[in-house]
């Protein structure tokens, strides 16, 4: 047996500029909505001295709340769009596991993260197939909370857009309900915040091929010394 | 038209009303239909020529509070003539009429009038075990309904209870109560509220009275003149809001400024009402005025989202104290220690597997690799 093969590694660059481009601007976007929505859903007693006519705080968390919505809905329409002409691991095939080769190492990955088994031999570059579909699950969940965000926010703005969302009041049972799902979704954002980051640094630990850093500068490795 | 059935202005001067008083009516109606001066002209003709409809007032399942507040219309003039003379040939709790004698009014006017008179009804109606629940004179309610919409002219859904189910709907709904709407295939003007607005109800009668048809709806079926915007959008506490200065209980220093009661649960900025442009009895108050705040009770479904003082509902499932905060709250925590215990494990395991690599025991060929890499 070889003893000393030294490894080499092959720098692949996986996430295209657009990519994450998109991470970061919606990783922004995400933390700024959470902390917004939350002191919309639970304004804090701050500013008491002044008087209404003094100050607009209240208002203008709203404004950066809508701001950023807009932002958040452009990029992830733009994220769908590079999920058609990006680069193989920004495919949307990475999302869905309809392959069997995705289910069984959607299994492989839930033993290592899970079980905190060894990996054995190496998992897909890109995405692994866990996460490309936890992805796809907050795909959906983008969808759920613009819809909602602009469902709630067509009784304020008369524009096209927002007004485009109308119909999803009376479907959800009026208004109430839609806000009260789009508080409640809040919290898909923050658990996924936290098990994704966490999974992140997890999976650069067993892995060793970079993947926090992929996401700054493009490139992952693969393990030559494994095809020699 | 039937040309046998007289006109407003004929009938009105057979009571004894004056030239003056007619055309004082006129306009208050002119007015309440939303109409501009210009277009008085058009009524005072209306009411002068055309006959009188018939009106047909049914009562379901309610509590009556829509009649009562119609009663207390701020133009009593209004609701004056439009009960004692235009309309109600038939309605259970005004009628002289009892028994026998009643039913047969409903059916003369069904027969005599098809495709001339106004259904209104007031309360849902309920479709559970055949219709048990509310039969009137050995006919369920759905019956009537049915044979009276059938040749109605135009159908107005009186409160929450015709237009969306209100009290009787909430879950579990034992008795099927089903608004109107989803009962007949024909247009019905939606005007929710428990009850509605008094001026808001006598609003709309007027306008399908002088106009002949119902006024614009949005797409749940509600006058768009009416509600079209939140309790919210006019509320006079709403620069209270907007400064994020909010009332904490009730009865602090804040509740006695009169600050935005947003987080006592006040419904407003998910109500379409016209609540705060109108006020009530006569544009005395409204409720935020007077210090609650609004439950929401012109919205569908309103009272499956208790507790009313609450900004969020109790979350389905989980009992009554819990909000989605609470249930998020405590997911995020167990995250947060799952987490945390996941990274204690694997930092164990992994110091397990650097002291190894440095003894050079282990025999698994990735770090070996690894190693040799590093050296
Ligand atoms: C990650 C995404 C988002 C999160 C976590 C989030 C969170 C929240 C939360 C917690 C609330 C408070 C609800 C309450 O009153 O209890 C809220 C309100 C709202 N959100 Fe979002 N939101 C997101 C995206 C959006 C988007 C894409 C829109 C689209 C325009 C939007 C529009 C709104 C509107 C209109 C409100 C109501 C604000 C008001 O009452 O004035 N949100 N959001
Ligand atoms: C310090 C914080 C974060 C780091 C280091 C980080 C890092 C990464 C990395 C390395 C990937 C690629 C993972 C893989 O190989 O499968 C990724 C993907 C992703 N992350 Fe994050 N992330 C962070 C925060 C967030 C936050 C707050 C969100 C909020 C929603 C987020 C949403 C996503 C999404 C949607 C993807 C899939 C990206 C795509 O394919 O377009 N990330 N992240
Ligand atoms: S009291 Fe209610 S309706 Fe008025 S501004 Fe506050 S939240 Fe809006």
């Amino acid at each position: 047996m070889a003893n000393a093969s030294a490894a080499t590694y092959q720098r692949v660059y996986v996430w295209e500029l657009p990519v994450r481009f998109y991470h970061w601007v919606n990783a922004l976007c995400v933390v700024v909505l959470i902390a917004t929505g939350y002191l919309i859903g639970n304004p804090q007693s701050i500013f008491y001295a002044s008087e209404a006519y003094q100050q607009y705080w209240f208002g203008t968390v709203r404004f950066i709340h809508f701001v950023t919505a807009f932002v958040f809905f452009f990029m992830f329409l733009v994220r769908i769009y590079w999920g058609f002409v990006g680069n193989a691991f920004a495919r949307w095939t990475n999302f869905i596991p309809y392959k069997r080769a995705q289910v069984e190492e959607i299994g492989e990955v839930l033993k290592v993260d899970v079980l905190q088994t060894k990996l054995r031999g190496d998992i897909s570059l890109g995405h692994n197939s866990l996460a490309g579909f936890i992805y796809f699950l907050s795909f959906l969940a983008f969808l759920f909370q613009s819809t909602t965000g602009f469902a709630l926010y067509s009784s304020m703005s008369n524009a096209l857009l927002p007004q485009m969302f109308r119909w999803i009041v009376p479907l959800m049972g009026g208004e109430f309900r839609v806000r009260q799902w789009h508080h409640a979704m809040m919290w898909f954002f923050i658990l996924f915040a936290i098990v994704h980051v966490y999974l992140v640094f997890y999976h650069d630990y067993i892995e060793g091929r970079g993947t926090t850093s992929s996401m700054v500068g493009g490139w992952k490795f693969l393990r030559r010394s494994d095809h020699d | 038209m039937n040309s046998s059935s007289p006109s407003i202005w004929q009938i009105m001067k057979s009571k004894g009303y004056s030239r003056r008083e007619f055309l004082q009516f006129c306009s208050y109606a002119a007015v309440a239909a939303g109409l501009a001066n210009s277009h008085l002209n058009a009524v005072v003709q209306a009411f002068e020529k055309k006959p009188r409809p018939p009106v047909v007032w049914l009562h379901f399942q309610e509590c009556t509070c829509c009649s009562e507040s119609f009663i207390r219309s701020s133009h009593p003039i209004v609701a004056d003539v439009l009960l004692d003379l235009i309309s109600l040939d038939y309605t259970e709790t005004l009628q002289a009429a009892a028994g026998f004698q009643a039913e047969k009014c409903l059916n003369d006017t069904i027969k005599k009038y098809p495709g001339q008179y106004i259904l209104l009804v007031e309360g849902s109606v309920p479709v559970k075990n055949d219709g048990v629940y509310c039969c009137i004179a050995g006919k369920t309610a759905e019956d009537i309904l049915q044979e009276s919409a059938k040749d109605a002219a135009a159908v107005i859904a009186w409160g929450s209870c015709a237009s969306n189910g209100c009290i009787q709907a909430a879950s579990p709904n034992p008795t099927g109560a089903t608004p109107v709407h989803e009962l007949i295939n024909k247009p019905v003007i939606n005007v929710p509220g428990c009850p509605p607005i008094a001026d808001v109800m006598t609003g709309v009668v007027t306008h399908v009275l002088v106009l002949g048809h119902g006024p614009e709806l949005d797409n749940q079926g509600r006058p768009k003149e009416f509600y079209s915007r939140r309790v919210h959008d006019t509320c006079y506490r709403r620069a209270y809001y907007d400064a994020g200065l909010f009332v904490e209980m009730w009865d602090d220093e804040k509740a006695r400024k009169g600050y935005c009661l947003y987080k006592m649960g006040c419904r407003g900025p998910v109500t379409y009402n016209a609540c705060s442009v109108t006020k009530w009895n006569g544009g005395v108050s409204y409720p935020i005025q007077s210090g609650h705040g609004c439950i929401g009770c012109s919205e569908a479904g309103f009272w499956d989202n208790e507790p009313f003082y609450q900004h969020l509902a109790s979350f389905p499932g989980f009992g009554i104290e819990s909000t989605a905060d609470k249930i998020g709250t405590t997911l995020g925590i167990g995250a947060l220690i799952g987490v945390g215990a996941h990274a204690v494990t694997t930092n164990i395991r992994k110091h397990k597997l650097i002291e190894e690599e440095r003894k050079g025991t282990t025999d698994d060929s990735t770090t070996r690799e690894t190693t040799a890499g590093q050296d």
